[in-house]
């Protein structure tokens, strides 16, 4: 547990310090009141507005883990956005509708995974297909038209609240905890770390990476049905050239920001919440206190670069090293600071 | 014959197969002022496809591209708007801001050791918030100069119209094929992109050779967007979203690997005009909606991975060279 902590705290620092910040530029960042037996306030806010992202990040950061990458989730959005939105149209149940959505994002995943792991393409390369055709599919249900619907269960899902919590706030925390201990619980996480550290070694260690890796990106096209389900409940309505438009890009953010590294390995399921909800506050923070929004993406890209600078392999030796010939210089050993820097 | 030129034979017959039905259904199709439109329309991308290519063929990939074509055209528009320069001073500013900030992207790529991928998506940001930050309008380009631009083209028999940023984009492609096949940078491209190890070990000077390639494909971009604010007559950040993914799938429809080591620029050309191509039929067919382009290019994109996947593997089992430890 205290590892877990220690993990996670540069993440939770950060979100403190973002949260000091901008609570002194607007007093009223934290305050919660009730209202029509609802909470509100920005920080609710902040919980419901990054739970696609948050729900994205669950299973990039599994993706990422193999040392993989998943492009094509915010197209997996529209497509389930679109077929959730089609079934409710077409006087489907809830329970059906939200299972052939479900089903799709599943679906999606599965061909992401054969394209990587049977046919062997690379990850970047085979999800892109499907970004691109992702979004061709996801108009062609809806047939170029924004479809709304107004099927109240369904909308409930995405604007509804369960004892004052707004329901998508609450989607994104179970989603996560049941992935964690789905992960941590038994071995299964161990064995996507061992995949994404060397998928040759661990199958030769008798793992069958080829079904992990299948089922890695099946959960990331999960992930991102769940996030479409919301988003389409939401705005009541599915539009497939907007649903999760970039998502992508934020979900890998979130997950860097995260401290998993892209060469895959240790991965933190909580970390990388932590990273989804860091990039929602700032991008609350900034409109609430009164910042133009244009300054939202060069603040990101700053953000980005300052986790890249400290993740970075090169410069992490570097330190190693200079560390090491600091410490030892007092005891005159500096020639073996050096030695020791070189291996 | 080398295994290696089949998808750029395969690019290059599918064109010509696709031209060739789409001409039996609509004969105008073959008419030059079709041509012409298919090389204006397509100008900024075949231009930033070439710089792709560079950066694809050494193995990595630049997100940043469509951010700097739509932070390109803001600047040239407010810097237009605002100050009495003449366009020409502007865009050699431009081209200076493009290419130094493509060239720092290769710094930290290779002084970080960091993946690409994640690198120019901090610049992809970085890009599109400068645009944001100088407007968040669309801003209208009245210059005389511009005006003048749009009036030169060389009418072709056929009254097809050669315009000047059609040409603009072969020229980059011939430039592009030049550096990348024929100049000792180009070779160290390929190097790199066969394995940054091996290539070292040849002497490559790896450093150089990265900062070189980002401040080439940077320099392409820039140039992109001076043509696209050419042919929009306008600059708005929000402009060319998604033109990097474009772009990339053009380089791999165009058949150069994406793991690097091996390709054509020529190819990126091909590819960029398929596309261009398939959006033409769309038009003149009238009745298929525009998502099926989306879709075809998903299609031909996995047709071409799954080709080259099979040539690689050819290439590695038949012996005709020893296996790579892929």
């Amino acid at each position: 547990m205290s590892r877990t902590l220690l993990r996670i705290a540069p993440q939770a620092i950060t979100l403190v310090v973002l949260v000091a910040l901008i609570s002194v530029v607007f007093p009223g960042f934290l305050d919660i009141s009730i209202s029509d037996g609802r909470l509100v306030g920005p920080a609710i806010d902040i919980l419901k507005r990054g739970a696609s992202v948050a729900l994205l990040a669950v299973g990039m950061t599994l993706v990422i883990a193999t040392r993989g990458i998943d492009l094509s989730v915010g197209a997996i959005i529209a497509i389930c956005g679109a077929i959730a939105a089609w079934g409710i149209t077409n006087d489907y149940s809830l329970g059906t509708t939200l299972m052939m959505a479900v089903a799709a994002g599943l679906l999606a995943g599965l061909w992401n995974g054969t394209l990587v792991a049977v046919i062997g393409i690379q990850p970047i390369v085979a999800t892109l297909i499907l970004m691109t055709a992702g979004r061709g599919v996801a108009q062609l249900i809806t047939e170029g038209r924004i479809l709304t619907f107004s099927n109240d269960q369904f909308a409930y899902l995405g604007s509804g609240d369960l004892f004052g919590i707004p329901v998508p706030a609450l989607l994104w925390p179970v989603t996560g905890v049941l992935f964690a201990i789905a992960m941590r619980r038994t071995a299964l996480g161990l064995l996507i770390e061992a995949v994404g550290i060397n998928r040759r070694a661990s199958a030769l260690a008798g793992i069958n990476a080829t079904l992990l890796l299948i089922a890695v990106y099946m959960a990331s096209g999960f992930c991102a049905a769940l996030a479409g389900i919301i988003t389409t409940a939401d705005i009541r309505g599915a539009d497939a050239n907007n649903a999760g438009l970039w998502l992508e890009l934020d979900a890998i953010l979130a997950v860097v920001i995260g401290g998993n590294s892209l060469m895959g390995g240790r991965f933190s399921i909580a970390a990388s919440l932590l990273g989804a909800m860091i990039i929602q506050t700032i991008d609350t923070g900034i409109l609430l206190a009164g910042f133009p929004s244009e300054y939202n993406l060069v603040i990101k890209a700053g953000l980005v670069i300052a986790i890249l600078i400290l993740q970075s392999p090169r410069l992490g030796a570097t330190w190693t090293y200079w560390r090491y010939a600091l410490f030892s210089r007092q005891r005159g050993g500096a020639t073996q600071a050096v030695r020791e820097g070189q291996e | 014959m080398n295994a290696r030129t089949y998808p750029l034979l395969a690019t290059i017959a599918i064109f010509l197969i696709a031209y060739a039905v789409c001409y039996t259904q609509y004969p105008t199709m073959l008419s030059t002022r079709v041509i012409g439109n298919l090389l204006t329309d397509n100008a900024y991308l075949g231009i930033v496809a070439v710089g792709m290519t560079v950066v694809i063929l050494s193995g990595g990939i630049d997100l940043s591209v469509g951010s700097v074509i739509a932070f390109s055209g803001v600047f040239i528009a407010v810097i237009l708007r605002d100050t009495g320069l003449h366009p020409l001073i502007v865009f050699a500013a431009l081209l200076f801001i493009s290419t130094a900030f493509g060239a720092a992207m290769g710094g930290l790529i290779h002084s970080l050791a960091m993946p690409a991928f994640i690198v120019t998506l901090a610049g992809m940001f970085l890009a599109r918030g400068a645009g944001y930050m100088l407007t968040i309008d669309s801003v209208p380009i009245d210059h005389p100069f511009y005006e003048a631009i749009d009036d030169a083209y060389w009418l072709m028999p056929g009254r097809g119209r050669f315009t000047l940023i059609g040409g603009i984009m072969l020229l980059s492609v011939l430039v592009g094929m030049i550096v990348a096949h024929r100049t000792r940078f180009g070779a160290s491209v390929f190097a790199l992109g066969g394995g940054e190890q091996t290539a070292r070990l040849m002497g490559v000077k790896t450093g150089r050779t990265t900062v070189l390639i980002y401040a080439f494909s940077g320099f392409m971009a820039g140039l992109s967007g001076i043509v696209f604010s050419i042919y929009t007559g306008s600059g708005y950040p929000l402009a060319t979203v998604g033109t990097e993914l474009t772009a990339i799938a053009a380089v791999v429809i165009g058949g150069t690997l994406l793991t690097g080591g091996a390709g054509y620029v020529f190819g990126t050309l091909v590819g960029v005009m398929t596309m261009g191509l398939i959006q033409t039929y769309i038009v003149f067919d009238g009745s298929l909606s525009s998502w099926w382009t989306k879709i075809v290019i998903g299609a031909l994109l996995l047709f071409f991975i799954v080709l080259q996947k099979g040539i690689l593997h050819i290439s590695q089992t038949g012996g005709a060279r020893p296996a790579e430890s892929r």
